[in-house]
């Protein structure tokens, strides 16, 4: 049996489906909820390059390129706020993060 | 083609089961690393379709720099991981329920998108435009012309996230003296030097 189109975007999907299952299921981890968030990106960049390469149109790898670009911002920027949070609090329970009452 | 097949599936499941380690596995070191075992299948994945310079880069991007940055975090902040694994049991029944109603949903639209919206008749994968063209020039030739102004706009984006990153675990501790060069430019002669008038034989007596 051939590996078509289909078969990528279910790995997609289900990749995605585990992310979302962890920012729930480890409400109190941030560090976990960063990690799941790279695995919804890495599900997005999947489906981007499967579709790009399945039409033939190079546009969908570019723009999985950039997607990659703010995942590594968005790693680098949430890691920083935790460590900033760290110090200031001693634990990172995202249930306690609730100091400036916006 | 049965080879492919067989590749195929074997990345996938790793991929899958990795990524599941990464959110269920009690030790967040372990965490980081299935996330490095999840993004190397990944890219075996994105060679498999005819996309090497992406799966290379998600290598180099995700393997070298956010996955090391994450192993560096979880290993430097001291924190106590089974306090924060609590609620895991309670809220099992409810992700779970939402996680596969969620997945069967995305299957079910992603293969009728495959089977009958814009790409069902493409069932053999194009690695680039052009035949004769590898995949990074390809991109290059695309990136470089049309989406030039989008390129710069991500190295600003990553210039941003870098000073912001400084920017907020930058600190001082108090009590270490640092030279003050801006201070030291400032002194003039009036704050540098006082006159002493001094009677002959006696010292300035301090």
């Amino acid at each position: 049996m051939t590996i078509g189109l289909s078969h990528y975007l279910a790995v997609a999907a289900i990749l995605f489906t585990i992310g979302v299952f962890g920012i729930f299921v480890n409400r109190k981890n941030i560090i976990v909820i960063l990690m799941s968030i790279e695995l919804i990106l890495l599900a997005v960049n999947i489906n981007l390059v499967a579709f790009s390469v399945y039409l033939g149109n190079v546009t969908g790898q570019i723009f999985a390129m950039f997607v990659l670009t703010v995942a590594a911002a968005e790693a680098a920027v949430g890691l920083a706020i935790l460590v900033t949070f760290f110090r200031n609090r001693g634990d990172i329970s995202v249930d306690d993060a609730s100091m400036m009452k916006g | 083609m049965a080879l492919q097949a067989i590749a195929f599936y074997l990345m996938a499941a790793v991929t899958l089961a990795a990524g599941f380690a990464v959110v269920s596995s009690r030790n967040p070191v372990h965490s980081v690393l299935f996330l490095i075992l999840a993004f190397f299948s990944a890219a075996g994945l994105f060679v498999l379709m005819g996309a090497e310079f992406l799966a290379m880069l998600l290598i180099v991007v995700y393997v070298g720099a956010v996955a090391v940055l994450f192993l560096f975090v979880v290993m430097m902040l001291d924190v106590d991981f089974a306090a924060l694994r609590q609620g895991f049991a309670r809220y099992l029944p409810l992700a779970g329920g939402i996680g596969v109603l969620l997945a069967l949903e995305m299957v079910f639209v992603s293969s009728t998108v495959a089977t009958r919206g814009a790409a069902h008749l493409n069932h053999t994968p194009q690695a680039s435009g052009a035949e004769d063209v590898t995949n990074a020039e390809a991109i290059g030739r695309v990136l470089y012309t049309d989406y030039i102004y989008f390129f710069q706009a991500a190295g600003l984006v990553l210039l941003v996230a870098m000073i912001g990153a400084i920017v907020l675990t930058l600190r001082h501790k108090p009590g270490v003296r640092r030279q003050l060069v801006a201070d030291q430019v400032l002194r003039t002669p009036k704050t540098g030097m006082r006159v002493v008038s001094l009677k002959p034989g006696e010292g300035v007596g301090e």
